[in-house]
């Protein structure tokens, strides 16, 4: 077994402190979790570290927060240890390396996606096609190729999809599985816990979102983020179910389904990303990892450019600027897909799997030896 | 900067609970209203930053306390750990308020939690403060805000001026300069005197070097010392304190309360010279938790050690530090510097003393000792299943009970038996009143709740006439 790193050292030192004060127990899954084990091994650590949500209620409750000489700051050293996780299950395994300078690779990748497609279009069609406005039936398709778009969102999204299944099956694997068969209740309270984001809710109240005080300020800008990206997925989902089963061709009318879910989606990623990124810069610093920064940010910028060209694409759609957004706004999505295993994406396959992990848990665990 | 140079209605001095809740409750009476805390920002709060719950009476349940609690269990509990040092009218009316305490409380925005796990099974008694006590602090910190409180955070409050029981005004260290602020009432809720081991050693002598201090290192009893200089009345005894077991490697000051060890009555203990000396399963923790601080800080050395075996090793919380553990007796000895026969002969005697009976963690069971002194009652099984256990223990003092006399509307009581005309106090500065001796869980808020909102609204009435 390779040696701990530093970070899993500290978490464990801070645990281990928590573990006899547990006055947090009442704001999120981590303390009622880390309650019931009393050691704690790196694949423990791990699972708590992508249990948090990194709400914050916790730092701002503790009597040992820095300047006390304890300096407990779990939301910050479970962030790190998170990003250490990141790159630990990264797929294939050399491109854990990705996680270091996160913010310039996503960067560097979305402006990269930008200048290929556009340097694609104006290489394969006609440049003239690219400047004058397209109407009717397989506009879009003037532009790029049916056969290009499909195959380069295929590949794309096929990669980026089977290299975080890769990433969700090592962390399985390492935090030490599950055993048992499939059972349907965990599942559940799992998917809720991930539809409702009840961890960021502090226990009724909030978190500390900015400062001491509660709010559902992240909650609510995460919820936006979340359900705008299922609606834009839904748009393109119901998208291809028109061209392919009902032969019905883009470009769509605005009160089509697709267009319906793709603008009010855009809307709210657009609304969630910029909020959270709002709240990034407000929030006291104390309990945050300046290394995971660069990274989340560079994530959000692009979640919101991608809405943000979607709907520029729609509002140009009839003029001859609509060649270029689309371009711009494909080569962002392209991007996107690729980066989603290297980059802030993946939290969510391994905070859903730590959340399925607890609900299991908490079933099969007897509880907390509490003191008499 | 605030400006210091206007003469404010009310100065409290203290940025704890009691202080706290006394700021509020004057102000919410219309007062203008100046805190002046020790501490800075980031330590602000005094012990209630270490804190956990309050007690509080209630007729029956509600949404954090069980069952109900009433006026005559309450004082009987209170009269049993200060075995009667305590003043009946005073307590009780204390008990009376408490029902209030938690929806005060909640006004300022503090919540309350049900309680979980490790909490010593106080549900039915104490109402939990999700976070612990220092979101309690911080709710009350920011509705001070809220309300126009003037805070000053580093300010010190060193000498009030008393003349005839009148308070004029005070000499403060604000932000390390010197400075006055001038006052229509005084409230003192600056705590006790824990934190100033060389007032310690005037009744300890050197013993009072092994005392780890639990909570804040700002409880200097500077005012404490004032006022009861200037013609106050002093109550309480000064050697009696709050003060449990705590680990022995803890810090000396600020450890809080993760340090406290709850192992005692799942292990025997011995001190220095490998005697037991008081009958670790006497009652269940949350009834003894507090009288083994006090019990160490009268051993050799001020230290004793809690020896166990594997089998209590999930009875207890799981401490911050790590027992010391050894495959035989005398090997655990030589680890923590104990003469090795006589701590085989101690768990020798121990373990042929030890009962058949059921094992029960949670509750009062048979498994106890015959023929030995002192007894074990509870919780005795034999030290027999390696590898053995020792968690070296010391004195953690949570706060001292030497106060000024204050009356049932917190008002200071002078030397000669008159009220002050305008000082208040609450807190740790005025429990003595009440703990002669001992402690009840969740006491400690419950007075400066209860004393803090009548400090508060009579420093306000001053005020006004």
């Amino acid at each position: 077994m390779a040696t701990e790193s530093e970070t899993v050292a500290e978490a464990r030192r801070q645990m281990e402190i928590c573990n006899a004060c547990r006055y947090c127990e009442g704001y999120c899954a981590v303390f009622p979790a880390m309650a019931m084990r009393r050691s704690f091994a790196e694949a423990d650590l791990t699972h708590l570290a992508n249990l948090c949500h990194g709400c914050k209620g916790c730092y701002h409750a503790c009597q040992y927060a820095p300047p006390h000489p304890f300096g407990i700051n779990i939301p910050a050293t479970f962030a790190e240890l998170r990003l250490e996780s990141y790159a630990e299950h990264a797929w294939p395994k050399p491109m854990g390396r990705a996680f270091e300078r996160n913010g310039t690779l996503v960067t560097l990748a979305a402006s990269l996606g930008i200048a290929i497609t556009l340097i694609l279009v104006a290489a394969l069609q006609d440049p003239a096609v690219l400047y004058s406005a397209q109407t009717g039936v397989g506009a879009f398709f003037r532009i790029i190729p049916y056969w290009l778009m499909v195959s380069l969102a295929t590949l794309t999204f096929g990669y980026g999809v089977f290299a975080m299944a890769m990433g969700a099956r090592s962390y399985w694997r390492a935090t030490g599985g599950m055993g048992g068969s499939f059972a349907p209740a965990p599942a559940a309270e799992a998917a809720v816990d991930i539809l409702t984001l009840r961890n960021l809710g502090g226990g009724g109240h909030g978190c500390n979102d900015v400062d001491e005080g509660f709010s559902q300020r992240r909650r609510h800008f995460h919820q936006a983020l979340l359900y705008g990206f299922l609606l834009c997925f839904a748009a393109t989902s119901t998208g291809a179910i028109y061209h392919h089963v009902f032969g019905w061709k883009s470009p769509h009318a605005f009160f089509s389904l697709p267009v319906q879910f793709g603008t009010w989606g855009g809307v709210l990623m657009m609304l969630g990303a910029a909020g959270l990124m709002h709240t990034k810069i407000i929030t006291d610093p104390g309990a945050v990892s300046r290394k995971v920064l660069g990274g989340e940010f560079a994530m959000l910028a692009l979640l919101f450019l991608i809405a943000a060209t979607g709907l520029l694409l729609l509002a140009v759609r009839h003029t001859g600027a609509m060649g270029v957004m689309l371009a711009i706004h494909l080569g962002l999505v392209f991007a996107f897909f690729l980066l989603m295993p290297y980059s802030k994406m993946v939290h969510g396959v391994y905070r859903g799997i730590a959340l399925l992990r607890n609900a299991r848990e908490k079933r099969s665990a007897k509880p907390a030896p509490a003191a008499g | 900067m605030a400006d210091l140079t206007q003469t404010f209605d009310v100065l409290v001095a203290g940025g704890g609970n009691a202080a706290l809740c006394a700021a509020i409750t004057a102000r919410q009476a219309g007062a203008t209203v100046v805190l002046a805390e020790h501490a800075p920002r980031t330590m602000r709060g005094g012990n209630s930053r270490h804190t956990r719950n309050l007690r509080a009476l209630h007729p029956g349940p509600t949404g954090v306390l069980t069952d109900s609690y009433l006026e005559e269990e309450y004082w009987d509990d209170l009269k049993r750990v200060t075995a009667g040092k305590t003043d009946e009218a005073l307590a009780r009316m204390c008990i009376r308020a408490s029902q209030h305490a938690p929806g005060f409380l909640e006004s300022c925005g503090v919540v309350f939690q049900p309680s979980l796990s490790g909490t010593l099974s106080l549900s039915r008694t104490n109402a939990f403060f999700l976070g612990g006590g220092k979101a309690l602090v911080n709710a009350l910190y920011r509705t001070a805000e809220r309300l126009g409180i003037v805070i000053l955070y580093d300010t010190e409050v060193q000498h009030i001026e008393v003349r005839d029981g009148f308070a004029t005004e005070a000499i403060v260290s604000h932000r390390g300069f010197p400075a006055r602020i001038r006052f229509k009432a005084f409230v003192a809720s600056s705590g006790g005197f824990q934190g100033n081991r060389e007032w310690l050693r005037k009744y300890w002598g050197d013993a009072a070097d092994n005392f780890q201090i639990r909570g804040t290192p700002y409880a200097q009893g500077r005012i404490l010392k004032d006022l009861l200089a200037q013609g106050v009345q002093e109550v309480g005894d000064p050697t009696q304190f709050h003060a449990v077991a705590n680990d022995a490697r803890a810090p000396m000051e600020d450890g809080g309360l993760a340090m406290r060890l709850d192992c005692v009555p799942f292990s025997i203990v011995v001190n220095r010279d490998v005697e037991r000396f008081y009958d670790e399963g006497e009652d269940v923790w949350p009834k003894r938790y507090a009288i083994w601080g006090r019990l160490i800080a009268q051993q050799p050395g001020q230290v004793a050690f809690a020896i166990n075996d594997s089998k209590a090793q999930m009875d207890y919380l799981p401490p911050v530090f790590a027992p010391y553990s050894a495959d035989s007796i005398a090997e655990l000895a030589g680890l923590i510097g104990l003469d090795a026969g006589r701590l085989e002969k101690v768990v020798a005697d121990y373990n042929a003393a030890v009962q058949p009976g059921t094992f029960k963690a949670q509750s009062l069971d048979d498994c106890h000792t015959e023929g030995l002194t002192p007894p074990k009652s509870h919780w005795a099984r034999r030290i027999d299943t390696p590898p053995y256990y020792c968690h070296p223990l010391k004195p953690g003092i949570t706060f001292t009970f030497l106060s000024v006399k204050v009356n049932e509307r917190a008002r200071v009581m002078m030397a000669d038996g008159t009220p002050s005309a305008n000082m208040f106090a609450s807190g740790e500065i005025m429990s003595g009143n009440i703990l002669g001796q001992g402690y009840l869980a969740g006491f400690g808020m419950t007075i400066g709740t209860v004393f803090g909102r009548i400090a508060g609204e009579e420093a306000a009435k001053i005020v006004r006439n």
